[in-house]
């Protein structure tokens, strides 16, 4: 019998520095750019936002009650959680990510085929939140250190109601504007200030 | 039959509305199964997209059309597009044979049950082919579950059927129906009791839905034998998955239900009916159960259905032999 072939099975340990890298993944452009059709497509895509099912940390816990009775991002299609990576659109990095989990999440990514969208979400997937300070040897400092992110939504954790927003965000970055109402109590305070 | 100009023509057109119906079916399912799932654990489900989320499934469709094919580098390249086309074809060809109503079938055969039966085992070559050409661990092993699943419970679903065979002597499906015409004690849920029982158990199983749905299994196979499909390959899987469904429900409709026999006004609207009753009623078991686990499906087969079903067979003919 052949030896194992350690190399594969080693995973990501001792060269952990060197796979922290922006991920190699590139978006071409159109072939054919037809507007009006590209118009229909990405309507469609920004109807139909499916998660990736990936969360890191803390922040899972308010991705999952988005997707629960009380706030329900099914009501704008995108609870439809895809376990496989070939069949999602937008990645969720909810929490933390460490050194040691950076090269998967940015395998994750590249797995997940185009038009793909990352959304970080929470301080730490943004630009390591608590975990920024001196001699911090773990943690990664954002996210977008290794994929490109599309969308930043802050807190520690954000509100539900904010990663919503979030998900708006994107689908005002495709579609050029927002299809629904602003929250009421939001909108007011803005005007106030 | 014998073939001539006519019989061509009546064919296409009965595949042509065949097809409209499945991509009807996958549309209104699609949005039905989420608004259940939403219903079931107290929340809207789609909302936005159109009155009621009416237009979700078509924001989908337009959505996996548009994703970006991946294949991988390792696989089989010719199995793994054979298998999503592979699962849809057996479809048609099954559909021919049901009678919608008393002058509505595709096909007018007189082995109906038995072409049914027969095609029902490509399904899960189609899904063999499509998790042994992805070259994935988890797509093999969604891939082999789905063999053992559906060569176990095809056996229990042969004996309760072959009950109704017994009783009415033929496996001709529209002298089936025929025999159930009439209120509603003539249909053969209350003569066959039993039978009925079991085919509602194998349906959950032939179909792959849960509580019997181990060959996707997300939380332990990340999808089962559609992990590496993205955009049509899947939405294939997927359009396949709602058809088996909607022809367990037909079929469950035609041998059971009365076919398109109603209180009031007999006719083809009665057999859709039954069939949406039927569907609901699975989207319904979906979101009830948690999924069993893999030696807990089989003990249900092996221990319970298999004998029950000897056991249906055998009153069955006793009673036929002694009344």
């Amino acid at each position: 019998m052949a030896s194992p072939d350690t190399s594969q099975m080693s995973g990501a340990g001792p060269q952990t520095g060197a796979l922290i890298t922006p991920t190699q993944c590139e978006i071409h452009p159109p072939l054919i750019d037809i507007k009006p059709l590209n118009y229909v497509f990405d309507v469609g895509r920004a109807m139909s936002i499916w998660p990736l099912t990936f969360g890191l940390a803390c922040c899972a816990i308010e991705m999952m009650s988005v997707s629960m009775a009380r706030w329900d991002m099914a009501r704008f299609g995108a609870e439809v959680f895809r376990p496989s990576a070939r069949q999602a659109d937008l990645m969720l990095v909810a929490g933390t990510v460490t050194k040691k989990f950076a090269p998967l999440v940015k395998r994750l990514y590249e797995q997940m085929p185009a038009p793909k969208y990352v959304l970080a979400m929470g301080n730490c997937a943004i630009s390591g939140g608590p975990f920024k300070f001196e001699g911090n040897y773990s943690v990664l400092e954002g996210v977008d250190q290794i994929v490109p992110v599309d969308v930043y939504v802050p807190g520690c954790p954000p509100r539900p109601e904010a990663l919503l927003e979030g998900i708006f965000a994107i689908q005002k970055k495709l579609v050029g504007c927002r299809f629904w109402p602003e929250p009421q109590a939001v909108a007011e305070k803005g005007a106030d200030k | 039959m014998d073939i001539n100009l006519w019989s061509v023509i009546k064919l296409l057109v009965a595949l042509g509305a065949i097809i409209a119906l499945l991509i009807a079916n996958s549309v209104v399912m699609v949005w039905l199964e989420r608004k259940v799932a939403g219903f079931v654990q107290r929340r809207p489900g789609p909302y936005a997209v159109g009155p009621q989320g009416m237009l979700q499934t078509i924001a989908d469709t337009v959505k996996l059309l548009s994703k970006q094919i991946v294949i991988p580098g390792s696989s089989d390249r010719f199995l793994f597009l054979l298998g999503p086309v592979l699962c849809m074809f057996p479809m048609f060809i099954m559909f021919l044979a049901i009678p919608y109503g008393p002058w509505l079938t595709g096909l007018e055969i007189n082995l109906g049950l038995l072409l049914i039966l027969a095609f029902s085992g490509l399904e899960s070559l189609a899904v063999l082919v499509g998790g042994w050409g992805s070259n994935n661990k988890y797509s093999l092993i969604g891939a082999a579950r789905t063999v053992s699943q559906s060569v176990a419970y095809e056996i229990p679903l042969l004996l309760a059927i072959l009950a109704l065979a017994f009783m009415t002597g033929t496996l001709n499906l529209t002298v089936i129906t025929e025999a159930q015409t009439g209120w509603f004690w003539h249909w053969n849920i209350f003569r066959q009791p039993l039978a009925f029982l079991i085919f509602i158990i194998t349906c959950f199983g032939e179909t792959n839905r849960a509580p019997f749905d181990l060959p996707e299994g997300e939380s332990e196979l990340t999808g089962g034998y559609h992990t590496e499909y993205s955009g049509m390959g899947f939405a294939l899987f997927f359009m396949a998955e709602y058809t088996s469904m909607m022809l367990v429900s037909f079929l469950a409709a035609v041998l059971f239900l009365g076919g398109s026999s109603g209180p009031i006004g007999n006719g083809v609207w009665w057999t859709f009916l039954k069939m949406g009753a039927f569907m609901t009623f699975m989207m319904w078991v979906r979101w009830t159960f948690p999924r069993v686990r893999f030696d807990q499906l089989l003990n249900i087969n092996w221990k319970w259905l298999m004998p029950l079903g000897l056991l249906n067979l055998w009153l069955t003919a006793m009673a036929i032999k002694v009344f």
